[in-house]
């Protein structure tokens, strides 16, 4: 069934913030191998001129991914999550995130298409940190894929 | 923000050094602990051959978060990322032995653009097969 066109355009409240600890940033750098010590270690960090230890690029997904749940499960939308897979993924960055970020997330959907029966939508999440500023956005393209036919 | 690579040092066609990442069941239920996507797909077999899947894939989002690897170990600095993108084309299959599977990832200089900054484009195979499309990045550079 086709998604409401009428959410086009819609925002939903900022969710609460997310506060990121040097502990987590560790846990996901290990998560996926990767030994730069620029998540570690503060005081590398620090040489590359970055307050505190800094988050790999896609760490901040696991935020905006929870924060794009509260549109994916609004049900007026009608999406069938249990047909979703991830279509495409970009970021955009003001800065990196680092640790002591307290991260607050404004999604809005900015399209949705109906393609051979598969609805596509297309959510953009605004991070902003305690300070209101501008951290990065994400975009994230999911696709219901069309109902088998029975 | 200060990246090792100078902006004057590399050219269109500049080629960045290519990595192999591996990756087994028992990556993937790190990944889904660290963040936070228990979607079964990614570690019940059964469940994945219930959807249509040929065994347990990876999650897309490990295959990106390695990918750009090879970008920010080029640069040195992750923090020099300005931005980054992929499509999830095809899946990386896991299968439930020793060896797993493998993605690997190659960049080159596409463009240099203002301020400092280059676009990298990425490419990723497991299995012989392109796993991400229109995967690029873009970074600022010393």
């Amino acid at each position: 069934m086709a998604l409401d066109q009428s959410f086009v355009g819609r925002t939903y409240p900022p969710t609460e913030p997310y506060e990121v600890g040097r502990e987590k940033i560790r846990e996901f750098a290990e998560a996926v191998g990767d030994a730069n010590p620029a998540y570690t270690d503060v005081e590398a960090a620090k040489e590359l001129g970055h307050p505190d230890v800094i988050a790999p690029p896609t760490f901040v997904f696991a935020i905006t991914f929870k924060a794009a749940g509260q549109v994916v499960a609004d049900p007026r939308l009608g999406l069938d999550y249990t047909r979703v897979v991830h279509g495409d993924q970009k970021f955009a960055y003001n800065r990196p995130v680092r640790a002591g970020d307290r991260l607050t997330v404004t999604s809005t959907i900015e399209t949705i298409k109906s393609m051979a029966g598969n609805d596509i939508l297309d959510i953009r999440g605004e991070v902003h940190d305690q300070d209101g500023e501008h951290v990065v956005t994400a975009w994230t393209k999911l696709v219901a894929r069309a109902a088998e036919e029975a | 923000m200060t990246a090792k690579i100078s902006y004057a040092d590399v050219e269109v066609g500049t080629e960045l050094p290519a990595q192999t990442f591996p990756v087994t069941r028992a990556t993937l239920v790190q990944y889904a602990g660290a963040s936070g996507d228990f979607n079964p797909i990614h570690w019940n077999e059964k469940f994945a051959k219930e959807v249509g899947l040929p065994d347990v894939i990876a999650h897309g989002m490990f295959t990106m978060a390695e990918a750009i690897r090879v970008v920010t170990d080029w640069a040195g600095d992750p923090g020099a990322v300005v931005e980054y993108g992929v499509r999830f084309t095809r899946p990386v299959v896991v299968p439930n032995d020793d060896r797993g599977a493998v993605i690997e990832v190659s960049g080159k200089v596409a463009a240099k653009l203002d301020d400092h900054t280059v676009r990298v484009d990425l490419t990723a195979t497991s299995a012989g097969q392109k796993v991400l499309g229109m995967s690029r990045a873009v970074v600022r550079l010393g």
